[in-house]
């Protein structure tokens, strides 16, 4: 179990979320949803260690993060790449062996095998001589899924992945967070349509500069949590539809 | 062509000519090799900064009598530690810092060259002098040429992957700010080399040239370092004909036909499309 304690974070002097506590499941699928600005991806930085915090600790089964990292996989958002590098699909994947060879190390026959069999699991095979900027927004998200499979990683988090992509890529990248959950994996997904929220999460969290509430998607994706992290507009609109579907 | 016959002569004949061909050789392999590390991280400009800000280094090494390659290396590291300093602490950006600390460098080391005018030539030190480098300075080259290979060669997957994605390299625990630093200690030791062929003033047409024309070319980071340094030697090569068989400087030489070959490598590579892109622009 990932343990978020009493977390503070802040930038400058503004705080961007404080005394934040929240747990995420092994096997569990778990969505972070909220509000722009409300901290989502602050809060995954924070348990990445990739910014530092004001107060509070984040530990995964008793140890720290730190002494963990080899242990997390990170897909972060397209637009913060440069699509122009000089580096194919194949390439791009075989990066995700570099943590775990460590330094001196050159990837080998069983990393190269192992990023070929990523590949073929997000249906990209053919795609593996390509420059990463020839690919389409669903096929690139699925080539940093596929870097993420050959981390073997027991946490993996996954920053906005459904954002501007295809049904097909959507679904072959859903695919694989569920066998990650019958692996027993925590998976932590940042994630902006609130239609699918109970659909594809087994466990929600809700931030608004704060935990709005966690828990069980079912429980958790109700009117008045979704009114007090979004508005009351938003509440009405999406359960008055599904109340009309129903 | 009767003159580049004469050259060739020429070649086997002066020693001084030899040297000048063998420092432009390792230098135009070095300079394409750090160069496209130096393109690739967006990083152009800090290249054309630690080449400047070694000034005072050389100074001071020509002061002291010591091997300049260590004073050009403290002020080159010194430079990027202050300029990542400046950035962080303040919400300056990065390009602002850069340009406040490079100038100050630079300035500094005009005032401490002319201090010690009597040892040294400013000209050269700024535009580069390769038709008079010792047997000493060809030593030197080499060594770095080395360093430079098996630094790029040890640690290519982790130039790779910071070059590319800094953030992710961050999250599997790589410390990026030692191979940041690393690096920009070894462009100081390729900025030294580079003064003798080109000078100051132009290293960064040679780390960055030579770089962007391999770019054009491919989509493979192997094929780039290797095609940089082609680009590399080939400007170095043909400019040094130039500078011997016209009389011109050395250094305003070896970049001007980098940037032809660059010129070249716009207009007719395939990735760039330059031809298909204006097409479709009319249209």
């Amino acid at each position: 179990m990932l343990n978020v304690k009493n977390l503070t974070v802040a930038y400058d002097d503004t705080p961007v979320f404080s005394d934040v506590a929240v747990n995420f499941n092994a096997g569990k699928i778990t969505g972070i949803i909220g509000p722009n600005g409300a901290g989502k991806s602050t809060l995954i930085k924070a348990i990445l260690n990739l910014i530092k915090v004001r107060q509070g600790t984040v530990d995964y089964d008793g140890q720290s993060m730190k002494s963990v990292q080899k242990k997390v996989a990170y897909v972060e958002q397209r637009k913060d790449l440069d699509l122009t590098f000089p580096i194919d699909v194949f390439d791009l994947v075989l990066t995700g062996t570099y943590g775990k060879l460590g330094l001196f190390k050159s990837p080998g026959k069983a990393e190269r095998q192992a990023s070929l069999d990523a590949l073929e699991q997000v249906s990209l095979t053919e795609f593996a001589k390509r420059q990463i900027g020839n690919l389409s927004g669903g096929q690139l998200q699925r080539v940093f899924v596929a870097r993420a499979i050959v981390q073997r990683a027991e946490i993996i988090i996954l920053d906005e992945p459904f954002v501007g992509i295809d049904l097909q890529s959507e679904t072959a990248i859903m695919k694989i967070l569920k066998q990650w959950r019958d692996e027993n994996k925590t998976i932590i997904v940042i994630h902006h349509d609130l239609n699918k929220v109970t659909k594809y999460f087994d466990d929600l969290v809700i931030l608004n500069h704060g935990i709005v509430d966690f828990g069980p998607a079912r429980e958790v994706y109700n009117p008045k949590n979704i009114e007090s992290a979004f508005s009351a507009d938003l509440s009405s609109v999406l359960f008055q539809e599904k109340e009309g579907v129903q | 062509m009767t003159s580049i016959i004469e050259f060739i002569h020429a070649l086997g004949k002066y020693d001084f000519l030899q040297s000048a061909l063998l420092t432009a050789v390792m230098v135009g392999i070095m300079s394409g090799i750090i160069g496209s590390f130096i393109i690739l991280r967006g990083m152009s400009l800090m290249g054309d900064a630690i080449s400047h800000a070694v000034l005072p280094g050389v100074a001071v090494a020509y002061m002291l009598g010591i091997n300049i390659l260590i004073g050009a290396s403290v002020f080159g590291v010194l430079a990027a530690l202050l300029i990542g300093f400046v950035a962080s602490h303040s919400k300056i950006k990065t390009d602002t810092s850069i340009g406040v600390v490079f100038s100050a460098f630079y300035a500094l080391g005009f005032i401490l060259i002319s201090m010690a005018e009597s040892s040294t030539n400013l000209h050269h030190i700024l535009f580069g002098n390769i038709l008079a480098v010792s047997d000493s300075d060809i030593m030197t080259t080499a060594i770095v040429l080395g360093i430079v290979i098996l630094f790029v060669v040890t640690f290519y997957k982790e130039l790779l992957v910071t070059s590319f994605d800094e953030t992710y390299a961050k999250t599997y625990g790589l410390n990026v700010q030692v191979i940041h630093y690393a690096l920009m200690l070894i462009l100081t030791l390729v900025t030294v080399s580079a003064l003798q062929t080109v000078g100051i003033i132009l290293v960064v047409a040679m780390l960055i040239t030579p770089a962007a024309t391999a770019f054009l070319w491919t989509d493979k980071l192997g094929i780039m370092l290797v095609l940089s340094a082609v680009v590399g030697v080939a400007s170095s090569m043909t400019g040094l004909y130039f500078s011997y068989t016209f009389n011109w400087a050395s250094g305003p030489a070896i970049v001007i036909v980098a940037a032809l070959l660059f010129a070249i490598s716009f207009v007719a590579s395939p990735k760039q499309n330059f031809f298909k892109l204006k097409r479709s622009v009319a249209r």
